[in-house]
């Protein structure tokens, strides 16, 4: 099984973790100024890469917080996790076979 | 508002009285507790230690206990409070006072969930038939308390020795984790 490492608890598997999107999408500070294609960009439009994907992750059947994960879309493999509201690591594509879990 | 306690009656009774005797893998149900969530900021933890008389553990995934009353800890800011029952109106009345002033929510959850005990050297065996947690002791060691899953259902789960577990599991789940464990432990039978 897939073990996920939360920030808070550490590494438990995957059944008890549930996706919650794409990360890193700050909620435009005044959105009635904004046109239709701007609102829309912000609803809708992912990044969707091939490789590293900064992602939420819910831990809900643990801590029950959102955090952050770095994971591979090819590979599914999870290069790094970080708690919510912490920039994204600098990791690169090389450096993540070494970095671990 | 009426009087809930009254009709409090305990959702396995039945298959307590019809459960075989299975020395390595024992099967239990807890007497009822009171039981509170508590959530709050750093000031409000701090000062709810005292007031309930055991400290809140700040350690990820632990327990603490004083007495007949145990804190596990479920968040990085949420804990649970188990006393015997009876107890929660002295614990609301004591953590208010404690907590004037302070933001925080504490919600009685005592009939929410009931507590089922697995004991005996199989028990981590049985429970790894629903739950994928490491259940070894270095990983999972006495004191150690989490919410996981077991089957389909949300348990929290709890070591309080080497060779017992605490289960505690939401009352519309428990015929169903009771069931689960009755046919996990069968090979021990």
């Amino acid at each position: 099984m897939l073990i996920i490492t939360c920030p808070h608890c550490g590494p438990r598997p995957e059944l008890e973790f549930r996706y919650g999107g794409e990360a890193h999408i700050a909620r435009p500070a005044d959105p009635s100024t904004l046109t239709d294609e701007e609102w829309g960009a912000f609803l809708y439009q992912r990044a969707n890469p091939r490789g590293l994907h900064a992602e939420r992750w819910r831990h809900v059947a643990g801590c029950g917080r959102f955090f952050n994960a770095l994971r591979d879309t090819q590979s599914d493999f999870f290069a790094a996790t970080y708690p919510a509201g912490t920039p994204r690591p600098d990791t690169d594509a090389s450096g993540v076979k070494e970095s671990g879990r | 508002m009426a009087d809930l306690s009254a009709s409090r009656a305990s959702a396995v009774a039945s298959h307590v009285a019809a459960a075989p005797k299975v020395a390595v893998a024992d099967l239990g149900a807890l007497p009822p507790r009171t039981r509170f969530v508590f959530r709050g900021r750093e000031a409000a933890i701090t000062a709810a230690g005292p007031a309930f008389g055991v400290a809140l553990p700040r350690e990820a995934c632990r327990f603490a206990e004083a007495g007949d009353r145990r804190v596990l800890w479920l968040g990085p800011d949420e804990w649970l409070l188990t006393a015997p029952e009876g107890a929660g109106a002295a614990i609301v009345a004591d953590l208010a006072a404690a907590l004037a002033g302070l933001p925080h929510s504490l919600v009685d959850v005592s009939h929410r969930s009931l507590g089922i005990a697995v004991s005996g050297a199989m028990a981590a065996r049985v429970i790894n038939n629903g739950c994928p947690l490491d259940l070894g002791l270095e990983a999972f060691p006495v004191g150690m308390a989490t919410r996981t899953v077991f089957g389909k259902a949300e348990i929290v789960l709890v070591r309080t020795a080497e060779m017992r577990f605490e289960i505690d599991v939401w009352r519309s789940f428990a015929d169903y984790v009771w069931r689960f464990l009755e046919e996990a432990r069968r090979e021990f039978a």
